[in-house]
Order: C-alpha cells, then sequence, then structure tokens
C-alpha cells in the first residue's frame, strides 16, 4: 500500500472530480483512491478547484420563495440519509469497499469465466458508455498483445503483471491510450487480479486472439 | 474574484446549523451559495429550471449532513460542490457515482481545529493561485469543470500547475493512518 508507483493522471483525476468519467472509470479510479493517499489528496484538490471553479462562476438569481420551499423541503423529510461513502473494507480484504460494491463482496465472491489461456474474466455492471472486468491471469501467463482504441486503465488488486512499460505491482495503474502496444504479462506466483477498464474494443495484434476477441468480449 | 475573506467563516454557520438547527446562519449560506451554484449549473449545460431545483435540493442536504461536514478535509465551497455534483450525476445520469472508502476518524473523534484553519487558507491560496493563472489554461480549466471537455480532451493538456495543496493534506491523512495503526 505505501509502494504504490503507478498513479492516476492528472485528466482522470479532474474528470472524476467533475463528475464527466464513464461509471466504469469512476469505480477505478475509486478503487485506486481507496488504496492510494497521495491520489486521495490530490482529488480533494481537484475537489477544490470545482468548489472555486462554482464560487467564479458568477450568480443567477434564485426564484421567489426559493428559500421558503427549501425548509419546507427540510421540515417534510424525517429520513436520515445513509452514509454516502462506503466504509472501510474488513481487515484483510483483496477489494476495496467501492469494487466491493459492485462485486457483491470480496474476491471469493466473483463470477470467474473462463477466456482461454488460462486467464478468466468477470464483467461488472455499469453504464454503457465503457466496460470494466476483473481479469484473472494466473503467474508466467500473459494477455494477448493489442492496441487501443480508446483509453484503458488496469489496476492491479493482487499479484503484478509487466509490459514493455513497466511493472506494476499492487496498488498500481498503468493508462494505456491510443498509441500504445503492450502485452502484459502475469508475474510469477500467485494468480495477478487486475480491475481493467476500457471506453473502446481493445485490438489485439496476433490473428489468433484477433478470433477469440468475440468470443472474449474484451 | 472570490470572496477570500468570507471563506473560513463558513464552517462556523456550518456548525450552527449543526448544534444548534440555527435557521438564520442557514440564511446566510443560502444567500452566498446558492445564487452561485446555480449560475454554475446553468454554465455547466443545465436549464434555468434544473438548476433551481438541484440548488435547491443540495441546500436541503447540507442542511441534513451538516454533521457530516468536516472541515479538515475540504472548505464549505468544496463540500458543497461535490453535493452538487453527485446530485446532477444522480439527477441526469441516473448513475450512482463509486466513492472511494472513507478514512474514519483517529481516536480523537473530531477533525483537528489547526487543520481546518490550514485547509480554508490552502483552499484560498489555490483560489488565488488559479485566478492568476494564465486566461487560456483557466479557461481550460473552467471548461473540464462545466463538463465542456472528455477525459481525452483534457489528458492532451498537460502541466496543470495544480500542487498548492496536496502536500498538506497528505501530511494530515498519513497523521490520521498512523494515529489508528
Ligand atoms: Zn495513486
Ligand atoms: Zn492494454
Amino acid at each position: 500500500m505505501n509502494t504504490i508507483k503507478h498513479h492516476l493522471t492528472d485528466a482522470l483525476l479532474i474528470g472524476y472530480s467533475a463528475g464527466t468519467l464513464p461509471e466504469a472509470f469512476n469505480l477505478v479510479v475509486a478503487t485506486h483512491i481507496s488504496l492510494c493517499d497521495e491520489c486521495r489528496s490530490r482529488m480533494h484538490s481537484f475537489d477544490a478547484v470545482g468548489g472555486n471553479v462554482m464560487l467564479d462562476a458568477g450568480t443567477a438569481e434564485m426564484s421567489d420563495g426559493s428559500f421558503d420551499a427549501v425548509l419546507a423541503m427540510i421540515a417534510n423529510d424525517n429520513t436520515p440519509e445513509a452514509a454516502e461513502k462506503p466504509q472501510k473494507a474488513a481487515e484483510g480484504s483483496v477489494f476495496p469497499a467501492p469494487l466491493q460494491d459492485y462485486v457483491g463482496g470480496d474476491l471469493s465472491a466473483v463470477k470467474w469465466r473462463r477466456i482461454g489461456g488460462g486467464v478468466s474474466q468477470a464483467v461488472l455492471r455499469t453504464s454503457p458508455d465503457a466496460t470494466v472486468r476483473l481479469l484473472k491471469i494466473p503467474g508466467g501467463v500473459a494477455v494477448p498483445d493489442h492496441g487501443h482504441r480508446g483509453v484503458e486503465l488496469t489496476l492491479v488488486l493482487q499479484g503484478a503483471f509487466k509490459d514493455e512499460t513497466d511493472s506494476f505491482h499492487t496498488g498500481d495503474i498503468e493508462v494505456a491510450n491510443e498509441d500504445m502496444v503492450h502485452q502484459p504479462v502475469a508475474e510469477e506466483g500467485m494468480d495477478c487480479i487486475c480491475l481493467a477498464a476500457t471506453d473502446a474494443p481493445l485490438r489485439f495484434s496476433r490473428l489468433l486472439p484477433r478470433l477469440a476477441q468475440g468470443i472474449m468480449g474484451i | 474574484v472570490n470572496d477570500d475573506s468570507k471563506r473560513a467563516e463558513w464552517s462556523e454557520e456550518i456548525a450552527a446549523i449543526r448544534d444548534h438547527k440555527d435557521q438564520r446562519a442557514f440564511a446566510r449560506l443560502f444567500e452566498h451559495f446558492a445564487p452561485r451554484l446555480k449560475s454554475f449549473l446553468m454554465k455547466s449545460g443545465s436549464t434555468a429550471e434544473f438548476a433551481e431545483e438541484c440548488t435547491q435540493e443540495v441546500m436541503a442536504t447540507l442542511w441534513r449532513k451538516a454533521h457530516m461536514f468536516d472541515g479538515s478535509k475540504a472548505s464549505v465551497s468544496t463540500w458543497i460542490y461535490t453535493i452538487a455534483r453527485n446530485r446532477k450525476i444522480d439527477m441526469i445520469r441516473k448513475q450512482r457515482r463509486p466513492e472511494p472508502e472513507d478514512l474514519p476518524w483517529g481516536p480523537e473523534n473530531e477533525p483537528d481545529q489547526d487543520d481546518v484553519i490550514v485547509l480554508a487558507e490552502e483552499t484560498e491560496q489555490l483560489g488565488r493561485a488559479l485566478a492568476a493563472l494564465p486566461e487560456k489554461q483557466r479557461k481550460l480549466i473552467e471548461r473540464a469543470y462545466f463538463g465542456e471537455l472528455s477525459h481525452s480532451e483534457i489528458a492532451e493538456e498537460t502541466g496543470l500547475p495544480l500542487g498548492t495543496i496536496k502536500s498538506r493534506i497528505r501530511l494530515a491523512l498519513e497523521r490520521l493512518r498512523h494515529s489508528m495503526t
């Protein structure tokens, strides 16, 4: 947790703070921040930027009776709202709380589907403008090399992988864009578990994986 | 230009709402923030009607959640901004927004007053730093927060000098973490 080397980009944090990212990306960002104090403090900074932009956006007159309407709203609603922020995940969890919300539990609750080459995945349900899935890659196994039409975020939750750019350990996030073609390989040892989001389908480089693309739904 | 001199005081109005259900304090907050939030929402592409409705709901939430305000993590303006953003995502996109795990309080169970003051000062500094940015860069940031830029459009512009309040919040969080273990 204290050795995270690869962090969220400013662009992702601004998008998260502005509320303009797809839900799938929001999930990866919230999960990384749960593991990373540095990005948590950066998130607070970007929220503060949002507050400043709001304060500097001029004023628009509220409707007549607006304040009384709010008082009435308060008076009519006595139900205490549940806390918005997820509580901390139980000690020893692999998944931080926001991810557990989507999975319905920790690692043991994931319903894996094999997608070939020893790799398994579980697609999580989000809005359709981007997709997010869990990947389980046995140690030493490679994910087919591929390029990206859009942005791909890969957050390591257990184990580690390396590709042409660097190695990525628990808590690290790789942000891959259009120009990048890479072949992630899980490092020897325990299964590598990743949370991966894309806003466009991946493009596999070789013939065989390209055929597999239809089956895998990546 | 931001109303810097008043910003630190708003957390006292929040406390008055939390502790005494003080409607006059609430009226002062409303008068200051509601027209600004409404204008922000309209500049972010909302109709006047939607902006009015969303602003009213955010102000009601502020009353109800006054006990959850934490001045060592966010200034009042930041807090209102985040409530409004989440409410808007909920109303327009009908989506839930995944939020990071919250950090529980340390043994003291209350934010440290020194941290609250420092955070308010740093938020003001950030405001001044933003105001001092070259026009082109400032407009870019505004457009990002008005929702006019996609993630990839923001990604093309790098090197935004927004480091101002990072370090202090990080230190506070580290101390909090250590005090719990
Ligand atoms: Zn980070
Ligand atoms: Zn990739």
